[in-house]
């Protein structure tokens, strides 16, 4: 009776060896995600500006000839994240902002409308760890940079109520008193050069100016940065 | 007699503490729910804002109260159905502490905003470093004692509790990888397109490893065990499941439609989850056709109803799911409510109820005696049922809408709404989405009542029965 097969061989002996049902679950498991993550490694589909360069800044440069952030001007293209940015991304990371914003637009027309240019994925590729988010309980961020201004963005961080008389949003005061950690921001873009976010040396060092700023200002300086990196142009496809 | 047997000391231990968290979970998220509709409730005090506190809460569900329910159930079920003692009650014992000193890792770190951002995978280096290796010690201490078991095959139960755990470790290794910059803080080593595909990678098979595969282990075991009849089809279970192994792996995709991830991926992503129905329902209709002949059981048993009801919530949203991830719904449900109201279904109604009956059959047999009260736990039944059916359908409800909003012209080719106004539209049903969340708490604390109540009882039990022997 116990030796009965009662489906199919492979199956039974499965059944019968704990090992043999942990290989193959080991196989099994791993199918669906080689194959949906492998390639967007090295699929040059993936990112857009192998085919339009213009939307990287110093794309296709050697990393030895790599200018410093302070070279950059507005429409050069994407590019790391300057200390102030930086030591405000921690900050929206921290509050945990992308658990009610998002940070990716979608090729339709009411986004279109609403928030600007759809998302390209260039655009996030410095983004260690990215902030696409997944709910929007406010609105998506991937392109307020310049859609408002600095005092406007300080006085609704302190008070989200006092300009938005809808919002949930909370009040953030501490943000105001809370000083950026100049030798910690350091490490941190160090770290971030280790794992590919091309920083030169001088682009590290100005995290000492950094020091002691308000965890506002920088914060501020992130969001105001969001989406205007890259100058998209309409009627290109970037998406074929 | 079966003490002698089986160890389950480690395995009470894990029951109560399910409880416990339970509450906790439940408690936490139904303050952050209540900060959407009274947004004066985050205080300005950071730690209390919803920012910090929705990992908690996610945190505290699924690893907490899921965790204990899953590290309970399998090492019970995993000695019952081999008619064998664990392979190491000392790692069981490690496991427990282990795993409880991450909870409270997790309670200290995430309010003070120590966070890895990613989605149910908050924690930072150090405590992701520790759950690795009580993870390992579980999935160990599991596999060798199902390697040392008395009968001849392995139960199907056993089978769901193997696929969770090579697949929870193939997740947390590779979506946790990051480069450390101070003890509290590291950056993801993947950035942009990539990390978000590993991410949802991660995020769809938290939900389908451990909160699906680990609970239909727990159905596979405790329907039958509670109905008193074996389960209804042996086919199916084994199609059941290894389609099941095989097609949630890729559904992650399925929540960057749209987005800067390639085409191909997404849309490889919507159809495998759109083929997963049919695995899904496989697992429904084993359970609950493993009750056919014998319906009338749900008269009297309220711990059987518990574990029906969580397979029809099962089934409602294994269908909803493939239907939200198909491109045109998508458009539409992505970043509104109606996802977190889907989440719900599965989590309130699938996850939290079958665990519901689960510990009740487990307290009942760990403490060899009967429920303190039957009917405060058909209380907490109708609690659940009541408190989920109120939750999903206010998200159903507000995401709908909000997505229509959204979208919404005018007749002069404008954008009807702004978004501000969408956001006051959806006030109502952020009041109602955190009653139906209070009204699923309440529950919980009632059942946390029942079953000390039902330890206080046995013990007295106890005693009095070993003084009558002393007598």
């Amino acid at each position: 009776m116990a030796d009965k097969i009662h489906s199919t061989k492979l199956q039974d002996k499965a059944e019968r060896n704990v090992f043999v049902m942990f290989v193959l679950l080991l196989v099994t498991l791993s199918v669906g995600g080689l194959v949906e993550i492998v390639p967007l490694f090295y699929l040059d589909d993936t990112m857009e500006h192998n085919k339009h360069p213009e939307i990287v800044w110093q794309a296709n440069v050697a990393k030895a000839d790599r200018k410093d952030l302070s070279t950059w001007k507005t429409g050069d293209g994407v590019r790391p994240y300057t200390a102030l940015e930086q030591a405000g991304r921690d900050v929206y990371i921290r509050e945990g902002c992308y658990l009610c914003h998002s940070q990716q637009i979608r090729p339709f027309r009411d986004e279109a409308e609403r928030y600007g240019h759809y998302s390209l994925a260039s655009e996030s590729m410095y983004d260690h760890p990215f902030q696409w988010g997944s709910k929007r309980t406010g609105p998506d961020l991937a392109r307020v940079g310049g859609k408002y201004s600095d005092e406007w963005h300080v006085q609704h961080l302190l008070a989200p109520r006092s300009v938005v008389p809808e919002s949930v949003m909370p009040n953030y005061p501490w943000l105001m008193e809370n000083a950026v950690d100049g030798k910690q921001l350091e490490r941190n873009l160090k770290g971030l050069r280790m794992i590919g976010v091309p920083y030169t040396d001088a682009d590290i060092a100005t995290a000492a100016d950094v020091d002691g700023k308000s965890e506002m200002e920088a914060l501020v300086a992130y969001l105001q940065v969001l989406g205007t990196m890259a100058n998209l142009k309409e009627g290109v496809d970037y998406r074929e | 007699m079966e003490e002698t047997k089986y160890d389950f000391d480690v395995i009470r231990w894990f029951s109560i503490m399910a409880v416990v968290y339970l509450v906790v979970g439940t408690l936490v998220g139904t303050f952050i729910a209540s900060q959407l509709a009274w947004p004066f409730l985050n205080f300005d005090i950071a730690e209390l804002t919803f920012g910090r506190l929705r990992p908690l809460h996610t945190n505290a569900v699924i690893f907490a109260f899921g965790g204990c329910t899953l590290f309970a159930t399998a090492f019970y079920s995993v000695q019952r159905t081999g008619g064998t003692s664990l392979w190491s009650p000392k790692m069981a014992w490690f496991t427990f502490w282990g795993w409880n000193l991450i909870i409270v890792a997790a309670v200290i770190t995430l309010p003070l905003g120590i966070t890895q951002s990613k989605e149910y995978a908050e924690l930072e280096w150090p405590i992701d470093l520790a759950i690795a290796v009580v993870w390992l010690s579980f999935g160990l201490n599991f596999i060798m004692t199902i390697a040392k078991r008395k009968t001849s095959h392995i139960y199907v139960s056993n089978w769901f509790f193997m696929g969770m755990f090579v697949m929870i470790t193939y997740l947390h290794v590779v979506n946790s990888l990051a480069i450390p910059v101070s003890l509290f803080k590291s950056y993801s080593i993947f950035s942009g397109v990539q990390d978000a595909m590993i991410q949802w990678w991660w995020g769809h098979n938290a939900v389908g490893f451990y909160l699906t595969a680990g609970f239909l282990g727990i159905m596979y075991y405790f329907v039958p065990k509670q109905a008193n009849r074996p389960i209804f089809s042996y086919r199916l279970s084994v199609l059941h499941f290894w389609a099941l192994m095989f097609g949630y792996v890729w559904l992650g995709a399925h929540h960057l439609q749209y987005t800067a991830l390639p085409d191909w991926t997404g849309s490889v992503g919507a159809a495998i989850s759109l083929a997963m129905i049919i695995p899904s329902w496989g697992g429904a209709i084993n359970g609950m056709m493993t009750l056919s002949g014998a319906w009338d059981k749900l008269r009297e048993d309220y711990i059987l109803r518990f574990m029906i009801m969580s397979l029809a919530f099962y089934a409602m949203s294994t269908f909803e799911g493939p239907v939200m991830s198909a491109k045109s719904v998508n458009a539409l449900s992505h970043y509104t409510d109606w996802t977190v109201g889907h989440v719900h279904s599965g989590a309130l109604g699938w996850v939290a109820m079958v665990s519901a009956g689960a510990l009740y059959h487990m307290v009942e047999k760990l403490w060899g005696v009967k429920m303190y009260s039957a009917k405060l736990v058909n209380i907490h039944f109708w609690t659940s049922t009541i408190g989920t059916v109120v939750y999903i359908t206010a998200m159903w409800v507000s995401g709908i809408m909000q997505g229509l909003m959204w979208r919404d012209y005018d007749e002069f080719g404008t954008l009807t709404y702004t978004f501000a106004e969408s956001v006051a539209a959806m006030h109502p049903y952020y009041a109602m989405r955190a009653i139906g969340g209070m009204i699923f708490f309440s529950g919980g604390v009632i059942m946390l009542y029942n079953v000390i109540m039902t330890i206080r009882k046995a013990s007295t039990e106890r005693s009095s029965t070993a003084a009558a022997a002393t007598a």
